[in-house]
């Protein structure tokens, strides 16, 4: 049996990709096939500080003062605080999902193990939503299926995954 | 609706016609919806409650579901109505407590309830006898596109439909069975199942009790994520995994009927006898005694009793529907004595035909 590349534990995945012109031979254990196919997902959006090389003394007081958790302010439409929220556990308006969304995220994926929704949209969604849905929806089967130890259904999965990124053009990465 | 016809008949839910339905009381999909531009109802004014009302009202009457749908204006009924609302399983406690405008739509069968003005605008369920969650789903649905033809919800790309509680948020789904486990309980094999399920992200609640202890050995197996996964692979989930509790149940059973049949028939003719003769008995006796009733039907140990008749005795002999029967506030040792007519003439007296 092969060993991972990555570690010294028994491959479950053997892909064979072409990185860089060259083809390579990948055997991963069970855990390094998860991080590996993962790594497909985390190459959303890049990192903030290389998108703003440029302009790096402008953005600098606003975003990062405000994370200080006991001073989140109140939301404009309803009133209500972070803390009210946390007293009573029920929020005050649907505008409260982005007036607290840097908080609500961790106690999101406390509950639900997730942060991103898939299922269903309004069928008034804009159209501009369902490439974005699509994506969402790849990368939810892929997790299924790396879940599951389906490795070859999730190396295809992501191979789709990548062509539709790459046919956004958005963010590009090196 | 005249909620006082009702005490005579009940939900089609209770019939038991559905699939696996000796073990599968009902199944049950709810959703959560709200409008965008309003605050939930435990932040809305009284006169933005009344808002959200007219306007959820409007829309239920318009849709084609809505147009069988017979409307209840919650705020309106004194306390006993409610609780009886409550009792059938047609609203939910939080709803009757609430304060402000609200109300219900429900259909004529009782399957359909669609809640304003409850913790989130709008909460709709479906209900079903047996094992038929694909059929929940497909009328849930429905209804709901109906419903969103003409409303704006409030639903955001990342976090789906918004609730007012985090834990409904994504899908606002609640996919959930009903089920009589009494061989499991008995030979105390249920806490397996339990740990099964909530390895796998369901949760486990017991019918009627306030606690952890279910009365009548009826348990409610239901989905606790809502976000992050689609309405069908939250279906799926549970629909998977119910096949192999209720061949767990059954192979308990005939264990049990093999190895202790006249124990068995002894306990079961026992509880029948008990519940024929009473004179007074608490609720939580009645569930006890009906779940081991129940059984032995399913069992072949009781040949003269029907499972419909039993399902209903279950929501017939709670406080506010013995109350609405006799037309009286009654207190507690009034009700049990109530109680042990009631199901003394409906064991007794064969049931009447309707
Ligand atoms: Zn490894
Ligand atoms: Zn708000």
């Amino acid at each position: 049996m092969k060993k991972c590349g990555r570690c010294a534990k028994p491959a479950v995945l053997h892909i064979t990709e072409i990185r860089h012109g060259e083809v390579q031979a990948l055997h991963l254990c069970e855990s390094c096939a998860k991080e590996y196919l993962n790594e497909s997902e985390a190459g959303g959006p890049p990192p903030d500080d290389d998108a703003d090389l440029g302009t790096g003394e402008i953005g600098e007081s606003s975003e990062a003062g405000d994370s200080d958790d006991s001073v989140v302010p109140a939301c404009p439409q309803c009133g209500i605080t972070f803390k009210e929220f946390r007293k009573q556990g029920r929020l005050g308006c649907p505008h409260d999902y982005t007036a607290f969304q840097d908080e609500l995220l961790p106690l999101l994926e406390n509950i639900h193990g997730e942060t991103q929704h898939v299922g269903k949209v309004p069928k008034r969604a804009p159209k501009a939503s369902q490439h974005q849905f699509r994506l969402i929806r790849l990368r939810n089967q892929l997790k299924a299926a790396v879940d599951e130890e389906m490795y070859e259904e999730a190396a295809r999965l992501r191979d789709e995954i990548q062509g539709l990124e790459a046919e956004a053009g958005s963010g590009n990465s090196p | 609706m005249d909620l006082d016809a009702l005490t005579h008949t009940s939900g089609e839910w209770l019939r038991a016609t559905g699939p696996d339905s000796d073990i599968v009381m009902s199944s049950r999909i709810r959703l959560a919806r709200n409008l965008a531009d309003y605050p939930f109802p435990n932040r809305a004014s009284d006169a933005v409650r009344a808002d959200i009302e007219q306007l959820l009202r409007g829309e239920i009457a318009k849709s084609p579901a809505g147009k069988k749908l017979q409307y209840v204006q919650i705020d309106a009924l004194e306390t006993l109505d409610r609780q009886f609302l409550v009792e059938r399983q047609l609203i939910s406690r939080e709803l009757s407590e609430n304060h402000g405008q609200r109300g219900v739509g429900i259909s004529p069968e009782e399957n359909v309830s669609l809640m304003v003005n409850e913790e989130d605008h709008l909460r709709m369920q479906v209900l079903r006898s047996g094992f038929a969650l694909e059929e929940c789903w497909r009328d849930i649905d429905a209804i709901d596109d109906a419903i969103e033809s003409s409303v704006t919800y409030a639903f955001s790309e990342q976090f789906g439909y918004l609730t007012a509680c985090p834990t409904n948020v994504g899908t606002g789904i609640r996919v959930s069975v009903l089920l009589h486990l009494p061989g499991l309980v008995m030979t105390k094999e249920i806490q397996k199942v339990f740990q099964a399920l909530q390895k796998i992200g369901l949760a486990v609640r017991g019918l009627y009790g306030e606690g952890s202890q279910a009365m009548g050995d009826f348990y409610q197996i239901s989905n606790q994520a809502t976000l992050g996964k689609g309405e069908e692979q939250i279906i799926k989930t549970i629909k998977d995994v119910i096949p192999n509790i209720l061949a767990y149940e059954r192979k308990v059973r005939t264990t049990l009927v093999q190895e202790n049949r006249q124990n068995l028939h002894d306990q079961v003719s026992r509880a029948l006898g008990n519940l024929k003769h009473a004179r007074q008995i608490s609720s939580e006796e009645t569930m006890h005694l009906l779940s081991s009733v129940r059984m032995g039907i399913n069992l072949g140990l009781i040949h003269d009793l029907e499972i419909p008749t039993l399902n209903e005795l279950f929501i017939h002999t709670q406080p506010a529907h013995l109350q609405k029967l006799r037309h009286e506030r009654m207190e507690t040792a009034e009700r049990n004595a109530a109680r042990a007519d009631y199901i003394r003439q409906r064991l007794t007296v064969p049931p009447s035909t309707n």
